[in-house]
Protein backbone atom coordinates (compact mmCIF):
# COMPACT_ATOMS: atom_id res chain seq x y z
CA UNK A 1 0.00 0.00 0.00
CA UNK A 2 0.87 3.49 -0.76
CA UNK A 3 2.17 5.14 2.46
CA UNK A 4 2.66 9.32 2.64
CA UNK A 5 3.90 10.54 6.16
CA UNK A 6 1.38 12.09 8.38
CA UNK A 7 1.71 16.13 8.93
CA UNK A 8 2.68 17.40 12.70
CA UNK A 9 0.71 20.68 12.17
CA UNK A 10 -1.91 21.01 9.88
CA UNK A 11 -5.35 19.96 8.57
CA UNK A 12 -6.17 16.73 6.27
CA UNK A 13 -9.48 16.78 4.32
CA UNK A 14 -10.38 13.28 4.41
CA UNK A 15 -13.58 11.15 2.57
CA UNK A 16 -13.03 13.35 -0.31
CA UNK A 17 -15.35 11.49 -3.39
CA UNK A 18 -12.74 10.28 -5.63
CA UNK A 19 -11.86 12.14 -8.36
CA UNK A 20 -12.70 15.04 -6.73
CA UNK A 21 -9.45 16.57 -4.63
CA UNK A 22 -8.66 18.84 -8.19
CA UNK A 23 -12.56 20.32 -7.86
CA UNK A 24 -11.28 21.04 -3.93
CA UNK A 25 -8.20 22.31 -4.50
CA UNK A 26 -9.44 24.83 -7.77
CA UNK A 27 -12.40 26.11 -5.82
CA UNK A 28 -10.72 26.45 -2.41
CA UNK A 29 -7.85 28.18 -3.93
CA UNK A 30 -4.96 26.26 -2.61
CA UNK A 31 -2.98 27.32 -5.32
CA UNK A 32 -2.35 30.33 -3.12
CA UNK A 33 -1.11 29.22 -0.10
CA UNK A 34 2.52 28.65 0.25
CA UNK A 35 2.19 25.59 2.47
CA UNK A 36 2.96 22.27 1.58
CA UNK A 37 0.68 20.13 0.44
CA UNK A 38 -0.01 16.46 -0.49
CA UNK A 39 -2.87 14.94 -2.69
CA UNK A 40 -3.84 11.86 -2.79
CA UNK A 41 -5.90 10.38 -5.21
CA UNK A 42 -7.36 6.74 -4.74
CA UNK A 43 -6.70 6.02 -1.42
CA UNK A 44 -8.38 2.80 -0.69
CA UNK A 45 -11.02 3.45 2.16
CA UNK A 46 -13.11 0.67 4.03
CA UNK A 47 -15.79 2.97 3.13
CA UNK A 48 -16.11 4.46 0.59
CA UNK A 49 -14.13 1.79 -1.40
CA UNK A 50 -11.74 5.06 -2.69
CA UNK A 51 -11.43 8.57 -1.50
CA UNK A 52 -8.93 11.22 -2.32
CA UNK A 53 -7.35 13.18 0.66
CA UNK A 54 -5.44 16.69 0.63
CA UNK A 55 -3.01 17.27 3.30
CA UNK A 56 -2.00 20.70 4.33
CA UNK A 57 1.16 21.45 6.52
CA UNK A 58 -0.03 25.21 8.05
CA UNK A 59 -1.21 26.21 11.12
CA UNK A 60 -3.81 29.00 10.18
CA UNK A 61 -7.13 28.45 9.28
CA UNK A 62 -6.94 28.96 5.44
CA UNK A 63 -9.89 27.09 4.76
CA UNK A 64 -13.60 28.50 3.83
CA UNK A 65 -15.86 25.78 5.51
CA UNK A 66 -18.80 26.88 3.19
CA UNK A 67 -17.40 26.39 -0.48
CA UNK A 68 -15.87 22.81 1.08
CA UNK A 69 -19.29 21.75 2.31
CA UNK A 70 -20.84 22.83 -1.06
CA UNK A 71 -18.36 21.16 -3.35
CA UNK A 72 -18.57 17.81 -1.09
CA UNK A 73 -20.76 17.74 2.29
CA UNK A 74 -18.95 13.79 2.91
CA UNK A 75 -15.51 15.55 3.91
CA UNK A 76 -14.11 15.44 7.24
CA UNK A 77 -11.76 17.82 8.43
CA UNK A 78 -8.98 16.44 11.00
CA UNK A 79 -7.31 19.47 12.69
CA UNK A 80 -3.53 17.79 13.75
CA UNK A 81 -0.73 19.33 16.16
CA UNK A 82 1.94 17.58 16.97
CA UNK A 83 1.11 14.76 15.07
CA UNK A 84 -2.39 14.25 16.84
CA UNK A 85 -5.77 14.40 15.95
CA UNK A 86 -6.89 17.69 17.97
CA UNK A 87 -10.66 17.98 16.57
CA UNK A 88 -12.62 16.46 13.26
CA UNK A 89 -15.01 18.52 12.03
CA UNK A 90 -18.18 17.63 10.20
CA UNK A 91 -19.71 19.04 7.58
CA UNK A 92 -23.66 20.24 6.65
CA UNK A 93 -24.74 21.76 3.62
CA UNK A 94 -24.11 25.40 3.90
CA UNK A 95 -27.43 27.61 3.68
CA UNK A 96 -26.29 30.56 1.47
CA UNK A 97 -22.83 30.62 -0.42
CA UNK A 98 -21.64 33.78 -1.64
CA UNK A 99 -18.71 34.35 -4.37
CA UNK A 100 -18.05 30.90 -4.43
CA UNK A 101 -19.64 29.72 -7.75
CA UNK A 102 -20.82 31.85 -10.74
CA UNK A 103 -24.52 31.48 -12.15
CA UNK A 104 -24.58 29.38 -15.00
CA UNK A 105 -27.67 31.14 -16.31
CA UNK A 106 -25.73 33.35 -19.45
CA UNK A 107 -29.19 36.25 -18.68
CA UNK A 108 -28.66 36.34 -14.95
CA UNK A 109 -28.10 39.94 -14.21
CA UNK A 110 -25.27 38.71 -11.96
CA UNK A 111 -23.23 38.56 -15.39
CA UNK A 112 -23.36 42.33 -16.30
CA UNK A 113 -23.99 43.82 -13.14
CA UNK A 114 -20.39 45.33 -11.55
CA UNK A 115 -19.71 44.26 -7.85
CA UNK A 116 -22.29 42.40 -7.20
CA UNK A 117 -21.48 39.21 -6.18
CA UNK A 118 -22.95 35.50 -7.10
CA UNK A 119 -24.98 34.04 -4.71
CA UNK A 120 -26.86 30.59 -3.65
CA UNK A 121 -29.29 29.16 -1.45
CA UNK A 122 -30.30 25.83 -0.75
CA UNK A 123 -34.06 25.87 -1.62
CA UNK A 124 -34.17 22.36 -1.28
CA UNK A 125 -32.12 20.08 1.27
CA UNK A 126 -32.90 16.61 0.27
CA UNK A 127 -32.09 17.05 -3.13
CA UNK A 128 -29.31 19.26 -2.63
CA UNK A 129 -30.80 21.94 -4.73
CA UNK A 130 -28.83 25.56 -5.09
CA UNK A 131 -30.22 28.66 -6.39
CA UNK A 132 -29.49 31.80 -7.73
CA UNK A 133 -30.75 34.56 -5.31
CA UNK A 134 -31.48 36.67 -8.73
CA UNK A 135 -32.58 34.43 -11.34
CA UNK A 136 -33.66 31.42 -9.09
CA UNK A 137 -31.99 29.28 -11.80
CA UNK A 138 -30.18 26.06 -10.82
CA UNK A 139 -26.93 25.54 -9.91
CA UNK A 140 -25.62 22.32 -11.19
CA UNK A 141 -22.41 20.93 -10.03
CA UNK A 142 -20.52 19.85 -13.02
CA UNK A 143 -17.82 17.59 -11.04
CA UNK A 144 -21.05 15.43 -9.29
CA UNK B 1 -41.42 49.29 2.17
CA UNK B 2 -42.66 46.20 0.39
CA UNK B 3 -41.78 46.08 -3.60
CA UNK B 4 -43.26 43.34 -5.99
CA UNK B 5 -40.69 40.92 -7.63
CA UNK B 6 -42.78 37.49 -7.76
CA UNK B 7 -46.26 36.66 -7.79
CA UNK B 8 -45.52 34.73 -4.75
CA UNK B 9 -44.05 37.80 -2.81
CA UNK B 10 -47.72 38.17 -2.03
CA UNK B 11 -49.59 35.63 0.01
CA UNK B 12 -53.07 34.24 -0.96
CA UNK B 13 -54.73 36.75 1.96
CA UNK B 14 -52.75 39.72 0.19
CA UNK B 15 -53.98 38.67 -2.97
CA UNK B 16 -57.10 38.56 -2.42
CA UNK B 17 -57.06 42.06 -0.84
CA UNK B 18 -55.14 43.69 -3.86
CA UNK B 19 -58.16 42.26 -6.21
CA UNK B 20 -60.53 43.31 -4.03
CA UNK B 21 -59.15 46.80 -4.03
CA UNK B 22 -59.06 46.08 -7.97
CA UNK B 23 -62.25 45.48 -8.29
CA UNK B 24 -63.32 48.34 -6.20
CA UNK B 25 -61.48 50.77 -8.28
CA UNK B 26 -62.55 49.12 -11.21
CA UNK B 27 -66.81 50.14 -10.32
CA UNK B 28 -65.26 53.63 -8.40
CA UNK B 29 -63.19 55.11 -10.63
CA UNK B 30 -63.37 58.99 -10.15
CA UNK B 31 -63.03 57.98 -6.08
CA UNK B 32 -59.38 57.13 -6.67
CA UNK B 33 -58.90 59.64 -9.01
CA UNK B 34 -56.58 61.74 -6.78
CA UNK B 35 -55.18 59.32 -4.64
CA UNK B 36 -51.41 59.75 -5.63
CA UNK B 37 -51.87 63.77 -6.50
CA UNK B 38 -48.43 64.99 -6.03
CA UNK B 39 -46.89 61.30 -6.27
CA UNK B 40 -44.40 60.35 -9.32
CA UNK B 41 -44.07 56.73 -10.60
CA UNK B 42 -40.17 56.46 -12.14
CA UNK B 43 -40.99 53.79 -15.31
CA UNK B 44 -37.32 52.41 -16.01
CA UNK B 45 -37.61 50.09 -19.38
CA UNK B 46 -33.92 48.81 -20.27
CA UNK B 47 -36.14 47.14 -23.11
CA UNK B 48 -38.52 48.32 -25.07
CA UNK B 49 -42.62 47.23 -24.15
CA UNK B 50 -44.79 49.76 -25.03
CA UNK B 51 -47.94 48.51 -24.29
CA UNK B 52 -46.43 47.25 -20.33
CA UNK B 53 -44.87 50.83 -19.97
CA UNK B 54 -48.07 52.41 -21.10
CA UNK B 55 -50.32 50.41 -18.79
CA UNK B 56 -48.18 51.33 -15.93
CA UNK B 57 -48.30 55.15 -16.94
CA UNK B 58 -51.73 54.88 -17.25
CA UNK B 59 -52.65 53.75 -14.36
CA UNK B 60 -50.42 56.40 -12.47
CA UNK B 61 -52.18 59.28 -14.50
CA UNK B 62 -55.62 57.52 -13.69
CA UNK B 63 -54.60 58.43 -9.87
CA UNK B 64 -53.65 61.70 -10.50
CA UNK B 65 -49.55 61.02 -10.32
CA UNK B 66 -47.64 62.12 -12.67
CA UNK B 67 -44.78 59.59 -14.69
CA UNK B 68 -41.14 60.02 -15.73
CA UNK B 69 -38.56 57.71 -16.94
CA UNK B 70 -36.76 56.33 -20.19
CA UNK B 71 -38.19 53.31 -22.29
CA UNK B 72 -34.70 52.21 -23.68
CA UNK B 73 -31.04 50.93 -22.78
CA UNK B 74 -29.87 53.65 -25.16
CA UNK B 75 -31.98 56.36 -23.62
CA UNK B 76 -31.07 55.65 -20.32
CA UNK B 77 -27.38 56.06 -18.43
CA UNK B 78 -27.25 51.98 -18.80
CA UNK B 79 -25.75 52.27 -22.30
CA UNK B 80 -23.16 54.42 -20.32
CA UNK B 81 -22.09 51.57 -18.25
CA UNK B 82 -24.17 52.61 -15.16
CA UNK B 83 -25.09 49.61 -12.49
CA UNK B 84 -28.85 48.77 -12.11
CA UNK B 85 -27.77 49.22 -8.13
CA UNK B 86 -26.47 52.99 -9.33
CA UNK B 87 -29.60 53.43 -11.28
CA UNK B 88 -32.33 52.93 -8.56
CA UNK B 89 -30.16 55.00 -6.22
CA UNK B 90 -30.53 57.98 -8.32
CA UNK B 91 -34.19 57.68 -9.17
CA UNK B 92 -34.97 57.17 -5.63
CA UNK B 93 -34.08 60.62 -4.74
CA UNK B 94 -36.50 61.63 -7.89
CA UNK B 95 -39.53 59.18 -8.14
CA UNK B 96 -41.83 57.91 -5.25
CA UNK B 97 -42.26 54.31 -6.85
CA UNK B 98 -40.50 52.74 -9.63
CA UNK B 99 -41.69 50.08 -12.29
CA UNK B 100 -38.53 48.21 -13.97
CA UNK B 101 -37.92 46.29 -17.31
CA UNK B 102 -34.78 44.79 -17.27
CA UNK B 103 -33.58 41.80 -20.13
CA UNK B 104 -31.53 40.07 -17.31
CA UNK B 105 -33.17 37.67 -14.71
CA UNK B 106 -33.02 39.32 -11.61
CA UNK B 107 -32.65 42.91 -12.23
CA UNK B 108 -35.45 43.88 -10.35
CA UNK B 109 -34.12 42.33 -7.34
CA UNK B 110 -30.57 43.83 -7.31
CA UNK B 111 -32.85 46.92 -7.67
CA UNK B 112 -34.85 46.27 -4.57
CA UNK B 113 -31.70 45.66 -2.15
CA UNK B 114 -30.66 49.43 -2.95
CA UNK B 115 -33.91 51.59 -3.66
CA UNK B 116 -35.62 53.97 -0.85
CA UNK B 117 -38.63 53.16 -2.80
CA UNK B 118 -40.88 50.43 -3.90
CA UNK B 119 -39.53 48.44 -6.95
CA UNK B 120 -42.17 46.77 -9.31
CA UNK B 121 -40.61 44.30 -11.71
CA UNK B 122 -42.40 45.08 -14.67
CA UNK B 123 -40.54 42.10 -16.26
CA UNK B 124 -37.34 40.49 -16.07
CA UNK B 125 -36.03 38.42 -19.07
CA UNK B 126 -37.69 34.80 -19.14
CA UNK B 127 -37.86 35.05 -15.28
CA UNK B 128 -40.73 36.83 -14.09
CA UNK B 129 -43.89 39.43 -14.84
CA UNK B 130 -45.89 39.43 -11.87
CA UNK B 131 -48.12 42.24 -12.67
CA UNK B 132 -49.25 40.07 -15.81
CA UNK B 133 -49.80 37.28 -13.56
CA UNK B 134 -51.73 39.57 -10.72
CA UNK B 135 -53.97 40.30 -14.45
CA UNK B 136 -54.51 37.04 -14.45
CA UNK B 137 -56.06 35.99 -11.59
CA UNK B 138 -58.27 39.23 -11.57
CA UNK B 139 -59.80 37.96 -14.81
CA UNK B 140 -59.97 34.65 -13.97
CA UNK B 141 -61.65 35.31 -10.32
CA UNK B 142 -63.95 38.60 -12.12
CA UNK B 143 -65.63 36.83 -14.45
CA UNK B 144 -65.61 33.18 -12.80
CA UNK B 145 -65.75 34.45 -9.01
CA UNK B 146 -63.39 32.34 -7.87
CA UNK B 147 -60.51 30.19 -8.29
CA UNK B 148 -61.37 26.61 -7.13
CA UNK B 149 -62.76 23.51 -8.08
CA UNK B 150 -62.21 25.00 -11.80
CA UNK B 151 -60.33 23.57 -15.17
CA UNK B 152 -57.88 25.51 -17.02
CA UNK B 153 -56.04 24.64 -19.88
CA UNK B 154 -52.48 25.86 -20.94
CA UNK B 155 -51.96 25.65 -24.49
CA UNK B 156 -48.98 26.34 -26.75
CA UNK B 157 -45.40 26.62 -26.02
CA UNK B 158 -45.62 26.00 -22.03
CA UNK B 159 -41.91 25.06 -21.91
CA UNK B 160 -40.42 28.57 -22.27
CA UNK B 161 -44.08 31.03 -21.45
CA UNK B 162 -43.03 32.51 -18.30
CA UNK B 163 -46.49 33.96 -17.98
CA UNK B 164 -48.01 29.77 -17.86
CA UNK B 165 -45.51 28.96 -15.26
CA UNK B 166 -46.10 32.25 -12.85
CA UNK B 167 -50.03 31.29 -13.61
CA UNK B 168 -49.40 27.45 -12.73
CA UNK B 169 -47.47 28.38 -10.05
CA UNK B 170 -50.25 30.92 -8.08
CA UNK B 171 -53.28 28.84 -9.04
CA UNK B 172 -51.64 25.45 -6.99
CA UNK B 173 -52.29 27.58 -3.68
CA UNK B 174 -55.92 27.43 -4.62
CA UNK B 175 -57.92 23.97 -3.55
CA UNK B 176 -59.07 21.66 -6.65
CA UNK B 177 -57.18 23.69 -9.21
CA UNK B 178 -57.23 21.04 -12.35
CA UNK B 179 -54.57 22.01 -14.95
CA UNK B 180 -54.65 20.47 -18.38
CA UNK B 181 -51.45 20.92 -20.50
CA UNK B 182 -51.85 21.13 -23.86
CA UNK B 183 -48.46 21.31 -25.68
CA UNK B 184 -46.62 19.41 -28.21
CA UNK B 185 -43.63 16.87 -26.79
CA UNK B 186 -40.76 19.84 -27.11
CA UNK B 187 -42.42 22.52 -25.89
CA UNK B 188 -43.94 20.64 -22.61
CA UNK B 189 -43.87 22.91 -19.01
CA UNK B 190 -40.18 22.39 -18.07
CA UNK B 191 -39.01 19.19 -15.77
CA UNK B 192 -38.53 21.65 -12.16
CA UNK B 193 -42.29 22.93 -12.75
CA UNK B 194 -43.62 19.17 -12.54
CA UNK B 195 -40.98 17.89 -10.26
CA UNK B 196 -41.45 21.25 -7.41
CA UNK B 197 -44.67 23.06 -8.85
CA UNK B 198 -47.23 20.66 -9.73
CA UNK B 199 -45.98 17.28 -7.87
CA UNK B 200 -49.02 16.32 -5.94
CA UNK B 201 -51.86 18.46 -7.92
CA UNK B 202 -54.38 17.31 -10.06
CA UNK B 203 -52.65 17.92 -13.82
CA UNK B 204 -52.35 16.33 -17.05
CA UNK B 205 -50.37 16.84 -20.22
CA UNK B 206 -52.20 16.18 -23.47
CA UNK B 207 -51.26 17.09 -27.12
CA UNK B 208 -54.82 17.72 -28.45
CA UNK B 209 -56.51 21.31 -28.16
CA UNK B 210 -59.56 20.19 -29.84
CA UNK B 211 -59.65 16.60 -26.79
CA UNK B 212 -59.36 19.52 -23.78
CA UNK B 213 -61.78 22.12 -25.15
CA UNK B 214 -65.09 20.61 -23.82
CA UNK B 215 -63.52 19.94 -20.31
CA UNK B 216 -62.12 23.76 -19.68
CA UNK B 217 -63.54 26.52 -17.29
CA UNK B 218 -60.15 28.57 -18.84
CA UNK B 219 -58.42 28.05 -21.75
CA UNK B 220 -55.08 30.31 -21.66
CA UNK B 221 -53.58 30.49 -24.88
CA UNK B 222 -49.88 31.09 -25.79
CA UNK B 223 -47.78 31.67 -28.82
CA UNK B 224 -46.10 28.79 -30.31
CA UNK B 225 -42.91 30.73 -31.26
CA UNK B 226 -40.53 29.64 -34.69
CA UNK B 227 -37.15 29.86 -33.29
CA UNK B 228 -37.92 27.21 -30.69
CA UNK B 229 -37.51 24.47 -33.28
CA UNK B 230 -35.02 23.03 -34.70
CA UNK B 231 -36.49 22.84 -38.27
CA UNK B 232 -39.14 24.38 -40.11
CA UNK B 233 -40.82 21.27 -41.14
CA UNK B 234 -41.71 20.32 -37.26
CA UNK B 235 -42.57 24.22 -37.09
CA UNK B 236 -44.66 23.75 -39.53
CA UNK B 237 -46.73 20.94 -38.61
CA UNK B 238 -47.25 21.78 -34.90
CA UNK B 239 -48.40 25.56 -35.26
CA UNK B 240 -51.69 24.82 -36.63
CA UNK B 241 -52.97 22.25 -34.08
CA UNK B 242 -53.17 24.88 -31.63
CA UNK B 243 -54.72 27.70 -33.54
CA UNK B 244 -58.03 28.73 -31.78
CA UNK B 245 -60.85 28.87 -34.20
CA UNK B 246 -64.56 29.66 -33.93
CA UNK B 247 -65.11 26.39 -34.85
CA UNK B 248 -62.97 24.69 -32.41
CA UNK B 249 -64.18 26.89 -29.95
CA UNK B 250 -67.34 25.30 -30.46
CA UNK B 251 -65.92 22.40 -28.47
CA UNK B 252 -65.64 24.87 -25.44
CA UNK B 253 -68.59 24.86 -22.64
CA UNK B 254 -70.62 28.31 -23.17
CA UNK B 255 -68.68 29.82 -19.94
CA UNK B 256 -65.35 29.09 -20.99
CA UNK B 257 -63.03 31.96 -20.75
CA UNK B 258 -60.29 32.60 -23.26
CA UNK B 259 -57.16 33.79 -22.48
CA UNK B 260 -53.69 35.02 -23.89
CA UNK B 261 -50.89 37.41 -22.29
CA UNK B 262 -50.88 39.13 -25.63
CA UNK B 263 -49.62 39.89 -28.12
CA UNK B 264 -50.99 36.97 -30.15
CA UNK B 265 -49.80 36.45 -33.66
CA UNK B 266 -52.68 33.78 -35.46
CA UNK B 267 -52.71 30.96 -32.60
CA UNK B 268 -56.41 33.06 -32.16
CA UNK B 269 -57.90 33.60 -35.28
CA UNK B 270 -59.87 37.42 -35.72
CA UNK B 271 -63.22 35.31 -36.17
CA UNK B 272 -63.28 34.62 -32.30
CA UNK B 273 -62.49 37.84 -31.33
CA UNK B 274 -66.42 38.64 -31.13
CA UNK B 275 -67.29 35.62 -29.17
CA UNK B 276 -68.43 36.23 -25.49
CA UNK B 277 -65.65 34.09 -24.11
CA UNK B 278 -62.90 36.04 -25.44
CA UNK B 279 -61.50 37.64 -22.35
CA UNK B 280 -58.15 39.09 -23.69
CA UNK B 281 -58.84 42.09 -24.14
CA UNK B 282 -61.21 42.94 -21.45
CA UNK B 283 -57.73 41.26 -19.67
CA UNK B 284 -55.79 44.29 -20.81
CA UNK B 285 -58.74 46.75 -19.34
CA UNK B 286 -58.13 44.70 -15.97
CA UNK B 287 -53.99 44.98 -16.21
CA UNK B 288 -54.74 49.06 -15.44
CA UNK B 289 -57.18 48.43 -12.81
CA UNK B 290 -54.53 45.44 -11.04
CA UNK B 291 -51.78 48.06 -10.98
CA UNK B 292 -53.45 51.13 -9.77
CA UNK B 293 -54.35 48.67 -7.44
CA UNK B 294 -50.86 47.71 -6.31
CA UNK B 295 -49.44 51.26 -6.62
CA UNK B 296 -51.72 52.17 -4.14
CA UNK B 297 -50.76 49.42 -1.94
CA UNK B 298 -47.56 49.45 -2.07
CA UNK B 299 -47.45 53.48 -1.67
CA UNK B 300 -49.51 52.40 1.30
CA UNK B 301 -52.15 54.72 0.05
CA UNK B 302 -54.66 51.82 0.16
Amino acid sequence: MLSISGITNGIVLDHIHAGRAAVVYHMLHLERLDCPIAIIYNARSSKMGKKDIIKLETSEDVLNIDALAFIDDGITIDYIRDGQIVRKQKLTLPKKITGIVKCQNPQCITTIEQGLPDEFVLTDPARRTYRCVYCEQKYHKSFE
Amino acid sequence: MRHLLNPLDFTVEETEQLLNLAKDIEENRSRYAHKCDGKVLATLFYEPSTRTRLSFESSMLHLGGTCLGFSSAGSSSASKGESVADTIRVISCYADICAMRHPKEGAAKVASLHSRIPVINAGDGGHQHPTQTLTDLYTIRSLKGHFDNITIGFCGDLKYGRTVHSLIESLVRYPNVHFILISPPELRVPSYMRDDVLKGFDYEEVTSLEEALPKLDVLYMTRIQRERFFNEEEYERMKDCYILNRSKLQLAPKDCLVLHPLPRVNEISVDVDDDPRAAYFRQVQNGLYVRMALILTLLDLA
